[in-house]
């Protein structure tokens, strides 16, 4: 039994310790803001927060998060409902296209935004890896200079 | 979806409109508006709405004031959940704000002589999804509209003249009253319908049609709560995944299942038939089917799988042999499809002859959530939850598996995690069903990647020979392209040989009857890869090898790119355009696009060696497109695409923020695909499986410097998922040709300008 936190609540599970946090997460969880893009760390759709750091849950094994603290694109706003910057960002610039991707690159950006609180374009063409099969990156890259704004702002 | 396959489809879906006025109402919103809000209950907008609250089928409006409009349209990334409710929201006066959307099922009715749409047609490709329902959503809120003002006027007794409305409100003006929808709803569904559909709007009096509108969606995507079909988890339901013949038209020969039945959770191992060679395609290929409990269990549990394949008719199928046959095929003389003019006697006179092949590869669809969907078969009825861009196809191939009348057929859509074509096709509706069916359960099958990338309906490949006659004045007076391709049309039914050819060339396209000795020549060269309608399906391929072949036509004779466009695409006119997208194309409308993108990018100014920009135009579908690319090329090769402009003008921009997207998304599309996407075939199998080797771009790629421009025409939308993309391609190499001086024929780009550099 492998015994961790997710969104800030005790989780669990019982079953094939190499199961990877995606399937953890999205089939026994029932947490399926989480995507499944490629299941080899290529695309990021599966990034959520392992102490606070973005991972990719599709190649993290769940016997690897005994004791630690996920948190979800269902968690990242807080829990009287304050969106994140990063979230309030990408509405204000309308992101998405099919959306796929989005609750990825937006828990990618809002650890990306913690080590790089103003990035240049630079920053953002190394650090951002996230695949957009919709090709929103120009949207993205706005997005993610305003939400270093309204991070700033303390909005 | 090509064009025809396109045009195919919508004539169905209109005749099937047409003939859907069953109940002598005169247009197609007055029949769905005119059924009875009762007895509804649960096909209706979203499924649990209140029928004292419904008008028709797609308008919903509660006491409060908030409005729900249904989305007949499969969602996939293109906006037409945002864009037509705002049609409704429109016509039928009511805030934006107020609306709500909620997607609609798949609506068809058994008739006497097959089935008929009862929510209007539904499934989306070729760029139709805005266009075709640009009426007809209108007619639906106004036609609302019309019902609410009656039934306001039979209350307060007064005529219907002297009732008008402002958002969410009947307004009477003697004597002065108001009454808010949501009091008429009721009323207003029990009235009989008018004979005719009430005017639409000016387009002046727009209020949200035309400004922009925000993915109604957004909230929900971004915290994690939209759901797509691979979302979806319905009671009882196992989890499958089939291990499918890696081998082109491969089968199972036997399977061994003892370590696959040990891992924990896998419940079932089956085999699954998939067509014979040269058959049209239910499923794409033979395999076996591990059914679990849970999506990694039936992962592992394919793992632990042993099975012997039987490589079967194309175990020696490859790429290099493939494009070596088409050189030697280009030898031949092959079917000739198109020979206006007198091209031979042109081609004899003509100062200068310029010969080219270009290369264009097969690439796959790689949509990011990868293929999936839930069916329940039982005895007498199915019930399908799917991701997918045709939703009538996903009943046909559910009622094909099952046998099952298509009435008892349930589809309901979800949100779909992008198409590009290759939902349009539901081959994994029809494996899910297979599996339901064999083990009574309800199935979710999940795609993995590696599945996704091995089995597709690929984009056709295709080796292109250009050559022109020009006189010596430098004007083009002969043109022919002969392709030798890999047709989209091979394995459908009732397709001919001789018919191969309309998947490819479209004959309609630039420069026919600008250049009037044209001759268009096709080749068809059969391989085991399955192919499909991927975005914008032939315009991709022809759009890059014509402007750039344009771009060396100017160079081989000494004129400015720009000015040649202009001089060959001429003046504003109206041309016949019989293909897709048709029935016209006015190519002066493509010329004051470039104009402007290339006046944006500066194109007149002198750049340092290694600095370029180049150009292209493209009519798609009904819209038209055009890119400026600016680019560095380093002395080792390196490529860095430093801005980019581009500029679309799709007529009337209905959601200008939409357009926009598709614009970027489109441009982005063509030039990831042009820079490193394509799929090989060795010994009958394909080659790449994962983004390690299928490297769609990242940011990184994409500028900083990124315009978008909608440059409006008229008050005719056109449809714009896939007018972006064609142009952007050419323009990127012909912006290489301008830094470097290498001309890159052959796609993806890959590593060729290092090679070309160092050697
Ligand atoms: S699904 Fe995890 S990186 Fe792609
Ligand atoms: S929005 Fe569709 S993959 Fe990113």
């Amino acid at each position: 039994m492998i015994s961790f936190q997710v969104n800030k609540k005790p989780a669990s599970f019982a079953g094939d310790r190499n199961t990877p946090l995606l399937w953890v997460l999205r089939d026994h969880l029932e947490l399926t803001g989480t995507k499944f893009g490629c299941g080899i760390g290529q695309c990021g759709a599966c990034t959520v927060h392992i102490d606070g750091h973005a991972q990719r849950s599709c190649i993290t094994p769940v016997s690897a998060i005994e004791g630690q603290s996920i948190t979800t694109i269902e968690g990242l706003a807080s829990a009287d409902g304050v969106l994140h910057p990063v979230q309030k960002a990408w509405l204000e610039i309308d992101v998405p296209q099919c959306g796929y991707c989005q609750a990825g690159q937006i828990m990618a950006t809002a650890d990306f935004l913690k080590k790089h609180p103003r990035p240049s374009d630079q920053d953002i063409d190394k650090n951002m890896t996230n695949i957009c099969r919709c090709g929103t990156y120009v949207r993205i890259r706005t997005a993610i200079h305003r939400a270093a704004e309204l991070a700033e702002s303390g909005e | 979806m090509s064009g025809n396959e396109a045009r195919m489809d919508l004539e169905r879906i209109d005749v099937s409109r047409r003939r859907f006025v069953v109940t002598g109402a005169s247009i197609a919103g007055g029949f769905v508006l005119g059924l009875p809000a009762i007895g509804l209950s649960n096909d209706v907008v979203g499924g649990e709405a209140d029928s004292e609250h419904q008008i028709g089928f797609f308008i919903e409006i509660a006491a409060d004031g908030s409005v729900i409009i249904g989305s007949n349209q499969p969602e996939i990334g293109q906006g037409v959940r945002t864009a037509l409710p705002m049609l409704v929201a429109e016509e039928l006066d009511v805030e934006w704000s107020k609306v709500s959307v909620r997607q609609m099922p798949l609506g068809i009715v058994k008739t006497a002589d097959g089935y008929a749409w009862k929510y209007g047609g539904q499934g989306v490709g070729g760029s139709t999804g805005l266009t075709g329902n640009w009426d007809f959503m209108r007619e639906v809120g106004a036609t609302a509209r019309q019902q609410l003002i009656r039934a306001a006027a039979a209350r307060l007794n007064v005529p219907v003249s002297s009732c008008s409305t402002r958002p969410g409100y009947v307004v009477c003006s003697s004597p002065a009253a108001e009454i808010p929808y949501g009091d008429l709803v009721a009323a207003a569904a029990r009235l009989d319908l008018p004979a005719e559909s009430p005017p639409l709007k000016e387009m002046k009096q727009y209020r949200i049609v035309g400004r922009r509108q925000k993915t109604i969606d957004a909230m929900d995507i971004i915290t994690g709560k939209a759901r797509y079909g691979i979302d979806t988890r319905e009671a009882g339901m196992r989890y499958a995944v089939i291990a499918r013949s890696p081998y082109l038209n491969g089968r199972v020969r036997s399977f061994n299942d003892t370590e696959a039945r040990k891992v924990d959770g896998v419940l079932d191992v089956f085999k699954i038939d998939g067509p014979e060679p040269g058959e049209p395609y239910l499923i794409l290929a033979n395999g076996v089917a591990i059914v679990a409990t849970s999506t990694w269990a039936a992962i592992k549990g394919r793992e632990a799988l042993q099975i012997d394949w039987d490589p079967g008719p194309n175990a020696s199928d490859n790429s290099d042999a493939f494009w070596q046959q088409n050189h030697e095929m280009l030898k031949s003389t092959g079917q000739v499809v198109v020979d206006d003019g007198e091209f031979d006697k042109a081609m004899a006179e003509a100062h200068q002859v310029i010969e080219r092949h270009y290369q264009v590869p097969f690439v796959s669809h790689q949509p990011l959530e990868p293929q999936n969907c839930y069916a329940h078969v039982q005895e007498d009825r199915c019930h399908i939850i799917a991701p997918t861009q045709m939703p009538s196809g996903a009943s046909r191939a559910a009622a094909a598996v099952t046998g099952l009348p298509r009435e008892n057929i349930q589809v309901d859509m979800t949100r779909v995690g992008g198409g590009f074509g290759r939902r349009l096709t539901n081959d994994y509706v029809a494996e899910a069903c297979m599996i339901s069916q064999k083990t009574g359960w309800p199935i979710k099958l999940q795609w993995t990647r590696e599945d996704d990338v091995k089995h597709d309906f690929y984009r056709p490949a295709g080796l292109h020979e250009m050559r022109a006659g020009v006189d010596g004045k430098g004007k083009v007076i002969a043109w022919t392209q002969r392709l030798v391709s890999a047709s989209k049309y091979y394995r459908r039914p009732n397709m001919t040989e001789e018919r191969l050819w309309e998947a490819e060339l479209y004959p309609d396209d630039f420069p026919r009857k600008i250049v009037e000795n044209f001759r268009l020549e096709y080749f068809h060269n059969p391989i085991g890869l399955p192919r499909g309608s991927w975005r914008a399906p032939a315009h991709t391929a022809n759009a890059f090898v014509i402007q750039s072949f344009l771009d060396e036509i100017a160079v081989e004779t000494g004129q400015d790119p720009l000015q040649l466009h202009i001089d060959m695409l001429g003046e504003e006119r109206e041309m016949e355009y019989g293909n897709h997208g048709g029935p016209t194309f006015n190519p002066g409308r493509l010329v004051r696009l470039i104009k402007f993108v290339a006046a944006r990018i500066d194109y007149q100014k002198q750049r340092p060696d290694g600095r370029g920009v180049g150009l292209a135009t493209h009519f798609t579908f009904g819209g038209y497109a055009a890119h400026a690319v600016e680019v560095t090329v380093s002395p080792q090769g390196q490529l860095k695409i430093e801005r980019i402009v581009a500029a679309i003008d799709c007529g009337f921009a209905v959601n200008p923020q939409a357009v926009e997207a598709q614009l970027q998304g489109g441009t982005i599309d063509g030039i990831s695909t042009a820079l490193g996407l394509e799929i090989t075939v060795k010994d009958g199998q394909v080659q790449q499986s994962n983004f390690h080797d299928y490297p769609l771009l990242r940011i990184a790629a994409v500028p900083s410097l990124f315009e978008t421009h909608i440059l409006p025409y008229d008050d005719t939308p056109t449809g714009v998922g896939e007018i972006g993309i064609p142009s952007a391609a050419p323009a990127l190499a012909n912006a290489i040709f301008a830094a470097s001086g290498i001309r890159l024929r052959r796609l993806p780009i890959g590593d060729q300008l290092q090679k070309a550099m160092a050697g």
